[in-house]
């Protein structure tokens, strides 16, 4: 078993430095000059000149890289050039608002998705069923912005009851995290609900029906045991669908995250502070991953004894 | 006495689109998200003929009026119909929909067929090359380019395909590698047809029922990411009446005239909602393993 996860954690090595290449080659395939937009608008060609020396911007393509690569393993990403703070001060700010909510979202959508996904594969072919599959590809197919606006619409310029956006108590969470987190919960209801109808076709769970063990002990114990390792890697690849959606739903929100920093950030072409936090979702990225193969292990026994 | 036998045509002897559409008619949700398909492209391309208005012609007298009569869907702040925005929005949506997942799917095919079809070192380095590009969440990528190339509906195209590469190339990939230990392609290479024409004429029409069901199920979600994008700012730019655009445009009058971000949305929703379904409906009608159950 250590094994494989040694094994597992080496083959994810190439994959971040390739990352980090990309990330890399991202502002030299940038129209015009770095050291320009560094400079600003206004500057000499002295200044950029001065510029380029001190970012290394002359010295060959490798030994950038190299000099790139050192400078994020000390947390080093540069300055903003919209506000001059240091790229890590900008991000710092505001990645916790952007971790509890994903959070938030994963949490109650992997519960609710579960639920209805069960009850709609124990109930195959009745109403139940029915219901929660058009709910549920109607929640694949709701545009999340659209959704948070019309939540925006009801519940804060009409009713009154919750604020339309920012962050601080407990009801700035309310809309944001359902918004982001019906998607997910949508796509987990229909996943677990096959999961459950392949396993229920299993030889163990008809051997359990045979012995005579309770309905609802077949359900929790037997299949959703076995329904668990889809089940978690599919929580997994949700991850990286939340981090994308977060972009879009922290816009919509007025929330105080990475996802509509880096929506400001490519407006206002702030490359430093883009290129950081390109980096910093793919490697979240990664590692989510890397964590689910790893919770993998510890699911499946057939791994875990090998 | 004569006993007369009726004899049921064996299934197998059915055409193979035939027998598809026999499948796929049995599916009442799929075959009503097909009509209202069929409804929206007919539309969208008789665009200057049904919508009631043009979609940028502004009318000051008849500023943010909600739904009438007269303009269905309202107007917005300049008084343009909103009706007649989204018919011609719907122009803009189903391009970038088909346009984006074609590209994704021609590229991606082609690569999962050689990665698969000649295996080894090329095989290796579009596998890691996808898994790269997989590596990235997929509007974190499209952002990425759209960050390279500069905001606007055809860099959103680009931007959309190239996160649909990665996973057309694995589905190709995987039917490839069954495909090629195939009789047919044996007996193919032995009497000697070249590489390209056993990929092309043996190969390509093997994957193409799983193929066609992610690439139907593709573009509801390359719509709505495209949508988002110009939601954000990143894609079309106003005053296209681009659905995303529309919505972001509407944000400022909510609690003044809901219905600027009400219409727009909707039209999203149902376009999505529609691809989904007829997906999901293709899906059931050409899976082998789901027929039986």
């Amino acid at each position: 078993m250590f094994g494989y996860l040694i094994k597992r954690l080496i083959t994810t090595i190439p994959v971040v430095l390739m990352v980090m290449v990309c990330v890399f080659a991202f502002v030299h395939m940038l129209p015009g000059d770095p050291a320009r937009l560094v400079a600003g608008p206004e500057a000499t060609s002295e200044d950029v000149d001065a510029v380029r020396r001190s970012l290394g911007l002359d010295r060959p393509l490798p030994e950038q890289f190299v000099h790139y690569v050192s400078r994020v393993a000390q947390g080093d990403f540069g300055m903003s050039l919209k506000t001059r703070r240091t790229v890590a001060e900008e991000i710092g700010a505001r990645l916790m608002p952007t971790v509890w909510l994903t959070v938030f979202a994963m949490l109650w959508a992997t519960v609710i998705g579960l639920l209805i996904g069960v009850i709609s594969a124990v109930k195959r072919g009745r109403w139940q069923d029915y219901t929660g599959m058009i709910v549920a590809v109607s929640g694949i197919s709701f545009p999340p912005f659209w959704l948070g606006l019309l939540l925006i619409s009801l519940f804060s310029v009409h009713l009154g009851w919750l604020p339309t956006g920012g962050y601080g108590t407990w009801q700035h969470f309310v809309m944001p995290s359902f918004t982001l987190g019906v998607g997910v919960a949508a796509v987990m209801a229909r996943f677990t609900r096959s999961a459950f109808i392949e396993i229920a076709r299993e030889d163990y769970v008809r051997t359990a029906r045979a012995k005579g063990v309770p309905e609802r002990r077949v359900i929790w114990k037997h299949s959703l045991r076995n329904a668990l390792i889809p089940i978690i890697t599919m929580v997994g690849l949700q991850f990286g669908f939340l981090l994308g959606g977060s972009i879009v739903v922290e816009s919509v929100f007025s929330w105080p995250g990475v996802g509509r920093l880096l929506v400001d950030s490519v407006n206002y072409r702030d490359y430093p502070v883009i290129q950081a936090l390109i980096l910093l979702f793919s490697l979240q990225f990664i590692f989510i991953n890397l964590l689910v193969d790893v919770l993998y292990v510890f699911a499946n026994p057939e791994i875990r004894y090998k | 006495m004569t006993t007369t036998v009726l004899v049921e045509p064996a299934e197998q002897m059915r055409k193979p689109l035939a027998e598809f559409w026999r499948r796929f008619r049995r599916q009442k949700v799929a075959l009503v998200a097909l009509a209202f398909l069929v409804l929206l492209v007919g539309v969208a391309a008789l665009a200057p003929w049904v919508a009631p208005y043009d979609p940028a012609a502004p009318d000051y007298n008849a500023v943010l009026q909600g739904p009438s009569a007269a303009h269905w869907a309202g107007t917005d702040t300049y008084g343009r119909d909103i009706f007649s925005r989204i018919i011609w929005g719907a122009r803009i949506s189903l391009a970038v929909g088909f346009l984006s997942v074609t590209l994704g799917a021609l590229g991606g095919v082609s690569l999962g067929i050689i990665a698969g079809y000649y295996g080894g070192l090329v095989d290796s380095a579009v596998m890691r090359l996808c898994d790269l590009l997989l590596a990235f969440p997929g509007i974190l990528l499209a952002i990425a380019v759209i960050a390279v190339l500069g905001p606007g509906i055809t860099n959103v195209i680009y931007a959309v395909a190239i996160f649909s590469i990665p996973v057309f190339a694995r589905l190709a990939r995987g039917t490839t590698l069954q495909l090629k230990r195939t009789v047919y392609v044996d007996a193919a290479r032995a009497i000697g047809v070249s590489n390209t024409t056993i990929m092309l004429r043996h190969i390509l029409p093997g994957t193409l029922p799983n193929v066609i069901v992610y690439f139907s199920m593709r573009i509801g979600t390359s719509i709505l990411t495209a949508a988002a994008l110009s939601f954000i700012g990143l894609g079309a730019q106003p005053p296209s009446p681009e659905w995303g655009a529309m919505l972001a445009d509407g944000r400022t009058y909510m609690g003044v005239a809901d219905h600027l971000t009400l219409f727009p949305g909707l039209a999203i929703f149902l376009t999505v909602l529609g691809f989904n379904l007829f997906g999901d409906g293709l899906r059931d009608a050409l899976d082998p393993k789901l027929r039986s159950s």
